[in-house]
């Protein structure tokens, strides 16, 4: 790809523009509330200038940074699933008519352009196309298709954040048009700014950005792999896969499951938690009916429901479930982690519970290695 | 062909439930064109006689004479859907439960030997077999349309019995435990209200009464990490759903804990 440019705050919002003028809806981070939500942005003053969001297990709070960076902060509770699959979004409507019904056409959905996409968010997307793409799912795959992604390199990662440890950022590497890094250090503030397709090569051209520096490359990578170092958590996922597949009879589930709300807010905040539920609904007088699909979780007695009850009744098989699908599972479904280490199942969790940390509980307790008694690395260290 | 006959009676209750049905507007033309309304005296003077296809019933026991006219409601119905709070959990005034009754009369009426009235306020449930039970304090209107169109049309209704959390983000609501320390009781009761408190900031309070797996030990320890008391929690679990297993369990757990404790 071309080398990389230079832009201030002005360039960034040269390239809103650019993009809106493209006929991309532009959604980004922006505050609603007391939180950063993603919605529909048309210029950088929409976004969390000078705001920091301080993370932890179960608590989220916004704080001013005292400068003017526009992505002084990580990831909220939302993720670009909110527009890749939306939920109720309605598959099919139909009308009734005196000989049949009709079918009502849903309108096109806008082409998104997806700003300021951390690289974890990309990586999710990556992970959600080897869900939807291969089934041509035509909610995500018509989204997906059409979209523009603008990543932004991660230069300060919270105290939940652990993308180091799976290998899916601070530093973007594939899926993304144009990727910013945002440099702020005294008197300078600037964003690199690096094209990864050919579109997104042509979006830059429109700037008027000037070819960057050496040393201001160089300083750019140097802060993204600072973060690389400064990660609040670690996944260890060395075995990972096998130890939890080997671990399902360990009593550490009911363990869990007596922390664990089951109230599904883990699974809803997940970037690449992807279970959904269709319902028909009918008017009352059966003149329309219309299939609508919306978001379901493992965590719900109605997910497992099969003739003669819930197969998974007891929260700590719930939790059992999701961790394992996530972190096992899904590199025998789709080939890789259901995890890019975001953080927000740890963060958005009302009671706290930790995936990095009942991970490594489990390691500890492995009952492979419990069942002929040999001592975990901590023990040998005590 | 006759349409299906639907009463609407009233037990121990405040009407909030009935009158979610009257607040319809625009789909109560559509309901009254596909059902006959045939006993529904907070609408219409004119009834029909029993028997009736569905029956809803708002308020909960707490009368003998109460207790006997829901075994006749029962009879002369074929289905029976009990709304709100009060129906399905004995409602606000279950919290006579915890107390003695008679107390209350002697403070409320001037001749207290004019009142007859039961010791507990207890779910229609208690008292007769129940086919469907629509949760809320109020109900929800579109809910209710649900239950009543399903049943017309013999389908399972759509009524999801997970938590409020579902509705927050299916909404996009930023969790107001999480990200503002506002002690919520949504993680523990059922959706069904489009998560209307936490919409506007608020902690959720329980109007849909326990969720289907409601771990309130978890959510109770985790409140008092947050500053909440268990004098707190007592009157956060005794409200509108108090008499619900999960939630007067809880409550009377930390009841327990204020006794032993020997404070407040």
């Amino acid at each position: 790809m071309s080398e990389p440019l230079v832009i201030d705050r002005e360039g960034v919002d040269a390239l809103i523009e650019a993009l809106i003028d493209r006929g991309y809806e532009v959604v980004g981070p922006t505050v609603r509330g007391q939180t950063i939500l993603y919605d529909t942005i048309t210029s950088t003053g929409d976004l969390p200038v000078g705001l920091r969001d301080r993370q932890e297990a179960g608590t989220y709070r916004l704080e001013e940074r005292g400068d003017d960076a526009l992505f002084g902060y990580v990831v909220g509770p939302q993720s670009f699933k909110k527009y890749l699959t939306p939920p109720g979004t309605v598959f099919w409507k139909g009308l009734r008519t005196e000989d049949g019904f009709e079918t009502v056409e849903a309108a096109a959905p806008p082409r998104y352009a997806f700003f300021g996409a951390r690289p974890c968010e990309v990586a999710a997307m990556r992970i959600q196309d080897d869900v939807y793409l291969p089934v041509a799912d035509g909610v995500y795959t018509e989204r997906r298709e059409r979209s523009f992604t603008v990543a932004v390199n991660c230069t300060e990662p919270a105290a939940t954040c652990f993308c180091a440890s799976l290998g899916t950022g601070p530093a973007v590497s594939v899926g993304y048009d144009i990727a910013l890094t945002e440099v702020l250090s005294g008197e300078h503030h600037f964003f690199l700014a690096e094209a990864g397709t050919d579109i997104g090569e042509e979006v830059l051209s429109d700037l008027s950005a000037r070819p960057a520096h050496d040393e201001e490359v160089v300083g750019a990578r140097r802060l993204v792999v600072h973060a690389s170092d400064h990660m609040g958590r670690t996944l260890d996922t060395d075995g990972l896969k096998e130890l939890l597949s080997a671990n399902l009879t360990n009593s550490i589930w009911d363990e869990i499951g007596s922390r664990c709300l089951t109230c599904t807010n883990c699974t809803m905040v997940c970037p690449t938690c992807f279970c959904s539920t269709v319902e028909d609904r009918q008017a009352l007088d059966g003149s329309s009916a219309e299939r609508v699909r919306t978001w379901d979780s493992c965590f719900t007695l109605d997910f497992s429901y099969i003739h003669g009850g819930p197969v998974r009744s007891s929260p700590g098989a719930r939790y059992r479930q999701w961790i394992t699908h996530k972190l096992s599972t899904w590199h025998d479904q789709f080939g890789s982690s259901g995890c890019v280490g975001c953080g927000r199942c740890i963060t958005w969790c009302p009671v706290g519970i930790d995936i990095t940390k009942e991970a490594a509980a489990v390691r500890e307790r492995d009952i492979r290695r419990v069942a002929v008694g040999i001592p975990s690395v901590r023990e040998v260290l005590e | 062909m006759a349409l299906p006959t639907l009463a609407v009676h009233k037990f121990a209750s405040c009407d909030g439930c009935q009158l979610s049905l009257l607040d319809l507007e625009d789909e109560l033309l559509a309901v009254a064109g596909v059902v006959q309304i045939a006993n529904f005296m907070e609408a219409s003077r004119e009834v029909l006689p029993p028997p009736y296809d569905v029956t809803l019933i708002e308020g909960s026991v707490t009368t003998a004479h109460d207790a006997e006219r829901i075994k006749q409601i029962r009879e002369e119905t074929g289905v029976l859907i009990t709304i709100g709070a009060c129906a399905t959990a004995g409602g606000i005034q279950a919290l006579r439960n915890w107390k003695d009754v008679d107390d209350f009369t002697r403070y409320v009426y001037a001749h207290p030997a004019y009142i007859d009235t039961l010791q507990m306020s207890t779910p229609i449930s208690d008292h007769v077999a129940v086919d469907f039970e629509l949760r809320g304090c109020p109900v929800s209107k579109y809910q209710l349309l649900e239950v009543l169109v399903a049943f017309l049309q013999g389908r399972r209704p759509n009524i999801p019995t997970y938590s409020v959390c579902v509705e927050c983000k299916l909404k996009g609501n930023p969790c107001v435990m999480v990200a503002q320390g506002t002690p919520c009781l949504g993680p523990v009761t059922q959706a069904g209200c489009n998560a209307l408190c936490p919409t506007y900031d608020r902690g959720c309070f329980g109007c849909f009464g326990p969720m289907e797996s409601p771990n309130t030990g978890s959510l109770a320890d985790r409140w008092k990490e947050m500053g909440a008391s268990e004098r707190d929690l007592v009157d956060a679990f005794r409200s509108f759903n108090a008499w619900s297993d999960a939630f007067r369990e809880e409550s009377d757990r930390q009841q327990a804990s204020i006794e032993i404790g020997g404070v407040r």
